[in-house]
């Protein structure tokens, strides 16, 4: 019994076994848990909270933020946090962290969960197979993330205009990727802009596809009305790139990914030939060249050819005066006007030679740069490339550098010519010889009015007193005939008596008819008696 | 209360006190009654039939495993949160002393204090005491055995206290469960701390207090 009663004491000590089995099985448990230990450096430690902040990816919590401390140069904090074990091999060198805030834009408003819950750090698991464990994180959440089908390209642009990253691209007015980076070119003279394509866009990059803003609103006033282009609201608010073949392009091959194209400030530039040959010509102008300004259009009879390059003055030490030489760019492209079909080299120094003949011929022909005003009201001056007719024969001197074209006036200088021929013409009228002939001309008028005053005398003298006979005889007539006919005249009076009269004698008459009428028998018997 | 009739054996004249086990009597545990022991070690009550024993068998070793148990599970209890409270903004693990010091802040000193005494001083107190104790008897020395035996009550008394905090834990988890607004959910901490008030109950239970002056006697 005592040995039965002694076999029973480990039973009790079971319990501590128990608790540091059980604390060994926590402990390697909390440990394994804990994770792998990572590092990420961001700009700041904003919205970050040791043992709060949760690292997630596709929205999963994959690990937590367990430390942070300033870098040693104080520059940035270090984020020290634990990753979970199951995620270790999301750690590779291209994964990407950054940290998920509230985001709002004009057309877009993301991460609104994390005002309440608090910001978060978002993973973007990278493809590289070299593990790490130390990572620079994005300041900005990246707009593309690796497992997103499509392909990126690369723009350059003159600027940046309003585009912003995630400003969206278009494709025939379907939003189809987005803008994902930007940067300044490195000296300074152009933005490299990154777009992403999301698949199926991609497949219409080829290398005949133009790229150009879509920002705002696009307004054109021309012969055909008021034009409002825009892409849609999103890019009136936010920008973006839109992009299209050109026209005629043939189906050609899809663009690699990273493959590098001009973005164009609107469509019209972007579907424009691609001026990749330009003709630098030197024209001299006699005329002022105010409003003139470098980039005004150089205008074939209404075409765009080519513009002002530069203007300068130089001083002509042979002819000891100063020339203002206008360069222009000229391209000789346009006037061929065929749509290039393919882009190279060959073709470009084929049409270089063709130009020069082509334009020898044409300045043979007469053709002529001028200045003209495009308009009067802004006093804006263009060059005009135009065939005139009455020239003297001039060639381009191609010998200069750049050529020499041949200029005409033009504009208001031919207005003020003209007006200086008239100003000629009427110089050379002989006013002197016609002031004496006009002097003799008076002369004879004046004798002509003296006889007819001679003539007028005569007319007074023996005409007149018959005149003034006739006319008492006339007056006296009819003195005689307003007497016969007043009033008081014999003859009117007793034209009045005797008419009276001849009324009585009616009205008797009248009389009798009318008793006669009552009393026919009075024709017979006699008027009877008065009753009375 | 019949006790069955023993024959008076007290020696008036001696200073120590007389031991039932001096005097070959037994008293029942349960019900106290005064049993002649007849030699052999364990029998039963002869009125309520519970064991007999002249000492809590093994008490010591029982005591001894309880308290280490005990000892071992006070780290986890003071180390893990016991406590997690889901609010709308934030997520907070508390641990026991977490809990004290932001109760401190709140301003809530008297709270503070009672929660710091009854959690963390108490069991600590009653694991050093016990195990002292344990540790001089198995010395065979107990220089001191009427205070330790008031420190030993007192210890005993005082522990159940410690369960306040279990029970409020539970009483909260059980009540804040206001969906995505608030939650308080217990952590692996609170059960630590539970069983360390349980275990130092049973470990107070189980230990034979007359080992004390046993030992004194032997001592």
């Amino acid at each position: 019994m005592p040995d039965r009663r002694r076999a029973r004491v480990p039973y009790v000590w079971i319990l501590p076994a128990i608790v540091v089995i059980a604390g060994a099985f926590v402990a390697v448990h909390e440990k394994l848990a804990e994770g792998v230990p990572i590092e990420i450096t961001f700009h700041t430690a904003d919205d970050l909270e040791p043992n709060k902040t949760k690292i997630s990816y596709k929205a999963v919590e994959i690990g937590q933020v367990k430390d942070i401390r300033v870098s040693k140069d104080r520059k940035d904090v270090i984020v020290e946090a634990r990753i979970h074990r199951e995620a270790g091999d999301y750690l590779v060198q291209d994964t990407r962290f950054w940290v998920v805030r509230p985001h709002v834009t004009g057309a877009n408003i993301s991460g609104l969960g994390t005002l309440v819950s608090g910001a978060y750090i978002g993973v973007d698991v990278g493809h590289s197979s070299v593990p790490a464990h130390s990572f620079t994180g994005l300041e900005v959440p990246p707009i593309v993330t690796s497992g997103q089908p499509g392909r990126e390209y690369v723009l350059h642009a003159k600027d940046i205009g309003s585009l912003s990253i995630g400003s969206a691209v278009y494709y025939r007015h379907i939003a189809a990727g987005q803008v994902v980076a930007y940067s300044l070119d490195p000296r300074g003279d152009g933005v490299t802009v990154k777009v992403f394509i999301n698949s199926p866009y991609d497949q219409f990059v080829t290398h005949d596809t133009r790229f150009w803003q879509a920002s705002g609103i696009d307004m054109s006033i021309d012969s055909e009305g008021v034009k409002l282009h825009t892409e849609s609201l999103d890019s009136i608010l936010e920008g973006g790139v839109a992009f299209q073949p050109i026209k005629g392009a043939q189906a050609s091959p899809e663009s690699p990914e990273d493959s590098s194209f001009v973005l164009y400030s609107d469509q019209e530039r972007a579907m424009r030939e691609p001026d990749t040959v330009a003709q630098t010509f030197v024209m001299y102008f006699q005329g002022s060249l105010r409003g003139l300004a470098v980039g005004a259009p150089v205008d074939l009879r209404g075409i765009n050819i080519g513009e002002v390059k530069r203007l300068s003055v130089e001083y002509d030490r042979d002819a000891g005066m100063l020339r203002f030489p206008v360069e222009v760019d000229i391209f000789p492209q346009r006037i061929h006007g065929r749509p290039r079909t393919d882009r190279g080299a060959g073709t470009a120094d084929d049409s270089d030679t063709g130009g020069h003949a082509m334009i020898d011929s044409m300045v043979a022909h007469g053709m002529r740069a001028e200045l003209k005003t495009g308009s009067l009201l802004t006093g804006q001056k263009f060059v005009s490339v135009n065939v005139e007719k009455r020239v003297s024969p001039e060639r381009v001197e191609w010998n200069a550098d750049p050529p020499i074209f041949p200029t005409a006036e033009g504009g208001l200088d031919e207005i003020q010519d003209s007006i200086g021929s008239v100003a000629k013409k009427l110089d050379a009228v002989p006013f002197d010889q016609l002031s004496a002939r006009l002097m003799a001309t008076l002369t004879t008028l004046q004798d002509t009015l003296k006889s007819t005053d001679q003539v007028m005398h005569q007319v007074n003298g023996s005409i007149a007193p018959q005149v003034t006979a006739t006319l008492k005889e006339a007056e006296d007539a009819m003195k005689n005939a307003k007497e016969a006919l007043s009033s008081e005249a014999p003859l009117q009076s007793d034209l009045g008596s005797t008419l009276l009269e001849l009324s009585h004698a009616a009205r008797s008459v009248s009389a009798l008819a009318d008793y006669l009428e009552r009393h026919p028998e009075a024709l017979v018997r006699g008027k009877p008696k008065d009753p009375k | 209360m019949t006790t069955p009739t023993t024959p008076g054996v007290a020696t008036p004249g001696v200073p120590t006190p007389a031991t039932g086990r001096s005097l070959g009597l037994l008293v029942c545990m349960r019900c106290r009654a005064t049993v002649r022991a007849i030699g052999v070690e364990q029998s039963l009550c002869p009125r309520c039939e519970a064991p007999l024993y002249v000492r809590r068998p093994h008490s010591f070793s029982t005591t001894a495993a309880l308290l280490i148990t005990a000892a071992l599970l006070y780290i986890p209890a003071n180390f893990l949160p016991v406590m997690r409270t889901h609010e709308i903004f934030s997520d907070d693990d508390d641990t026991i002393l977490s809990g004290v010091i932001s109760l401190a802040h709140q301003g809530s000193y008297p709270i503070a204090l009672l929660v710091f005494f009854a959690s963390i001083v108490v069991p600590l107190l009653k694991l050093v005491a016990l195990g002292e104790i344990l540790l001089a008897i198995a010395r065979g020395r107990v220089r001191n055995p009427r205070q330790r035996s008031r420190l030993f009550r007192m210890v005993e008394f005082v522990g159940r206290w410690s369960m306040l905090d279990v029970f409020a834990l539970s009483l909260l988890a059980s009540l804040v469960q206001i969906q995505s607004l608030a939650i308080v959910q217990v952590r692996p901490g609170a059960f630590a701390f539970a069983g360390v008030v349980v275990l130092t109950m049973l470990a107070a239970q189980s230990f034979d207090e007359r080992l004390l002056w046993d030992a004194e006697t032997r001592g």
